[in-house]
């Protein structure tokens, strides 16, 4: 490293990647690090989905069938974890890394030798975390609330190298955070102010604040746990004065913020993906800015709404519940504006369009089960449902992974420097789209005729509907092979992509050729 | 905005990978050591967090080491010190944070828990639960005195944490004035008001390791002492650590002004440090007000 202490290190950005494994590994360049996110994202989203596969393969019949009820609890808790923190969120950071330096004319993150640091922490952190399926003892199995005292005085041994997993991965999305907040506030090209910003810079922006904001008290949350376990705490014990609510405070205040989270930067691509096949600027830029900000406040106050069964006082269940509701005010805002850029466009249906269009429609229907469930009374018969399972997996499926799937569509070209294969691309939504609906449309009933989540087996009066979400569940995973299968097709080959493959798309990435060189903007470009 | 030029992209560096390799066996080591402790095991946790922990130091001194010598080479531009200082106050914010939470733990079993389980308000019927048990703050009873034997008393906050609250304040202002010692370009100020700084820090640490010995040997006041004793070492511990990090920060920074480091214009890394020191003796106020005094 003392090499680039010579001249090297003042004019060495002209040349190309390292050659060999050790370009990944040492890497400093926003492109490798967000294509390692990607990637690594990827494997979990696969990994968690194998894990989701064994849920619904047990729970296609009434009945245990297939696994333990114990190691039943293991998948749920290690889907849920995987997918949270190993796909959504290190897709999404891989994504910043790669668009947020095209977008605003930088030469690279803020931070490069740090932003190195962030990524690699959490190959070490799964490691960890996945590693405990294989103890004697059984990974976590308390869900991936891991409310106490299941994850503290029931819980297995390996719960303590899942909460030094959570650290790892909490000190990796800080460090990542911070690097973002470092390379919009302070790499942006000469005229690029904040108005400018696409709208993916911005809702990153607001992200990365949640992110520095909460990772920390889940860090406080989990330390908690670690020294109840370990040193005779009683933070989760009523017996020395603490209390097991306290955990479920903590663990929401942190806990909502984040379902944000897993959103806003979706919200961000898909208000850039819309005006592009729509052929029309976006409607109202200013008014998403402020609902995005206005979302990122609202979520430090709902937290409790995931607890109002625990018995807090009437006047907090009608706060939690109110201040709820009041977030379907901004986000509404955003579906209008969606709306609203679509009408009178010249639209075309190509897979980033198909993607984002479906993720407005069905992220709308998430958003309406979740204002059923902020009703506080409705919500002591839903509470443990199948309800909030289907719900859940409305906002995220459609919301968080599709918001993905279009942006990994729409900027593969500028990626790989290839087009993908159109056919294959809209075979992959309509199956992604079909299957994903079989899948968690049917869990709105059986939750609301009672079905309660995170058990093994069930009634029979379940049994139909159950059927038919395991084989839309088993659709929808198969169709992500094909989807890995499309990428490696694009990367290898296909028509080569102009700078701007997209006719109606705007922004300083399509100003670079396709695929990005190693090094963009060592000297910024101007912006009008 | 208009110096982009010139703005410092490091090449490869094999710093990231190592502390990742470090930070990893340090997570399993003391995770191995743990669960081996509980279980009542002989455990290999201890070797691997210590090599663990080396290698974190290494890597420490080796990417600090890096980046003070870019800096000295003057690589960096300003545009890189204004990166430097969003991040370095990004990470304070996340740093008060993790504060929030236990400061939100206390006031939460403070207000809520405590009264609900001595029988107060809508929630008072938990006082079934342990129908002897009656909420005082500080608590020199706990619901389950067998579980959770309480402590005999509290630290007087007007002793040593008075002197401790006394020498931190003192501290930061000693670190200002070094401050303006250095931008004025008086060496000799600057390096006695920081030395004094780093002794100020030492002389909290030592206080608060006399107050934690009396915790334990006389007032019976421990980790395990309910939730009083949990919030109080929890939080007061989670400040001494950062004490301790501030300290080591400041000694670097003196080392460094030894060396002739730092002038009126390049001084991100005093600066940063002394952010930190500031930090930490914001969070004490909170501490000595809301866990000593009140």
């Amino acid at each position: 490293m003392s090499a680039v202490i010579d001249d090297h290190g003042h004019e060495g950005h002209a040349h190309g990647p390292a050659k060999g494994l050790m370009r990944w590994v040492l890497t400093t360049n926003h492109k490798d690090i967000g294509t390692l996110y990607l990637w690594f994202s990827f494997c979990m989203f696969l990994l968690g989905g194998s894990f989701a596969m064994v849920i619904r393969a047990e729970l296609f019949q009434p009945g245990l069938q297939i696994v333990e009820p114990a190691f039943f609890n293991q998948m749920t808790t290690m889907h849920g974890l995987v997918m949270v923190f190993g796909a959504v969120m290190p897709a999404f950071v891989g994504l910043a890394n790669w668009m947020i330096p095209l977008m605003i004319g930088a030469p690279d993150m803020a931070l490069p030798r740090m932003n190195n640091f962030s990524f690699w922490l959490l190959p070490a952190a799964f490691l960890l975390l996945v590693s405990t399926l294989f103890t004697p003892g059984g990974g976590p199995n308390f869900g991936w609330t891991f409310y106490a005292p299941l994850s503290t005085t029931y819980a297995p041994e390996s719960v303590t190298y899942f909460i030094f997993a959570i650290h790892l991965m909490g000190i990796s999305s800080i460090m990542g955070a911070i690097n973002v907040v470092a390379t919009i506030l302070n790499l942006r090209a000469p005229g690029m102010t904040l108005m400018k910003m696409p709208l993916f810079v911005w809702t990153w922006l607001i992200t990365a604040f949640l992110l520095i904001a909460v990772m920390p008290v889940l860090a406080g949350c989990v330390t908690m746990m670690l020294m109840d376990i370990h040193f005779h705490t009683s933070f989760f014990s009523a017996a020395g004065g603490g209390d097991p609510v306290l955990f479920q405070h903590v663990f929401w205040f942190f806990g909502h913020p984040e379902v944000y989270i897993m959103i806003l930067p979706a919200f961000g691509a898909v208000s850039s993906i819309i005006p592009a096949f729509s052929r029309k600027p976006l409607f109202g830029y200013t008014s998403m800015v402020y609902a995005t900000a206005s979302i990122a406040f609202l979520s430090f106050i709902v937290w409790a709404h995931h607890m109002f069964v625990v018995g807090i006082p009437l006047v907090g269940e009608l706060f939690f519940m109110y201040a709820t509701m009041l977030i379907a005010v901004p986000t509404g805002v955003k579906v209008f504006n969606w709306v609203s850029t679509m009408w009178q466009g010249e639209l075309t249906f190509e897979t980033p369009m198909l993607f984002a269009v479906a993720f407005v429609i069905l992220f709308t229907i998430g958003g309406f089960s979740g204002l059923m469930l902020a009703i506080a009374p409705a919500d002591f018969q839903y509470q443990d449902t199948y309800f909030v399972v289907a719900h859940f997996h409305y906002v995220l499926v459609p919301g968080a992974i599709f918001g993905i799937f279009a942006s990994a569509y729409y900027w593969l070209p500028k990626w790989t420097g290839h087009m993908y294969d159109e056919t294959l691309g809209k075979l992959h939504f309509w199956l992604s789209f079909i299957g994903m609906n079989m899948a968690f449309f049917p869990m709105h009933f059986v939750g609301l005729a009672g079905m309660p989540r995170r058990v093994p087996d069930y009634n029979l009066q379940f049994a139909d509907f159950n059927m038919v979400s395991s084989i839309g569940a088993f659709t929808f995973g198969a169709t992500q092979i094909f989807f890995l299968f499309i990428v490696i097709k694009t990367i290898r080959g296909g028509p080569p992509a102009p700078a701007k493959p997209w006719d109606g798309a705007e922004g300083l990435e399509w100003t670079v050729p396709s695929p990005a060189p190693y090094h963009t903007f060592v000297t910024p470009p101007e912006v009008k | 905005m208009a110096t982009h030029e010139h703005y410092y992209v490091p090449a490869q560096s094999k710093w990231p990978i190592i502390a990742t390799v470090g930070m990893f066996i340090t997570m399993y080591g003391l995770g191995t050591w743990f669960i081996d402790m509980k279980a009542g095991r002989e455990s290999h946790g201890p070797i691997f967090f210590a090599i663990g922990g080396l290698i974190v130091a290494y890597i420490m001194f080796g990417w600090f080491g890096t980046v003070i010598k870019e800096s000295r080479a003057g690589l960096y531009s300003a545009q890189m010190d204004r990166s430097f200082r969003w991040g370095m106050s990004w990470f304070i914010f996340s740093e008060v944070m993790f504060f929030v939470a236990f400061f939100g733990a206390l006031f939460y079993v403070r207000n809520i828990t405590g009264p609900a389980l001595g029988g107060e308000g809508p929630k008072g019927i938990a006082h079934m639960l342990w129908p002897n048990f009656q909420y005082v703050w500080p608590l020199l009873h706990t619901p389950d005195p067998t579980l959770f034997p309480p402590p005999k008393e509290i630290i007087d906050p007007w002793h040593l944490p008075l002197i401790n609250t006394v020498l931190l304040v003192s501290s930061s202002v000693t670190v200002t004035i070094a401050h303006h010692a250095l931008k004025k370009g008086h060496r000799g100020a600057l390096k006695l008001w920081l030395a004094l700084t780093v002794l100020l820090g030492l002389a909290f640490l030592m206080l608060q390791a006399m107050e934690y010995h009396e915790a334990y040997t006389e007032l019976g006041l421990t980790l395990g002492s309910g939730i009083y004793g949990a919030t109080f070492f929890m939080l007061t511990g989670f400040h001494g650590a950062h004490v301790t990090i501030g300290t080591i920060i400041l000694f670097v920074m003196l080392m460094r002004i030894l060396r002739g480091h730092f002038d009126a214009e390049h001084q991100f890394g005093f600066e940063a440090a002394s952010w930190y020191w500031h930090f930490v003796d914001v969070v004490w106020v909170g501490l000595f007000v809301f866990v000593y005094v009140l």
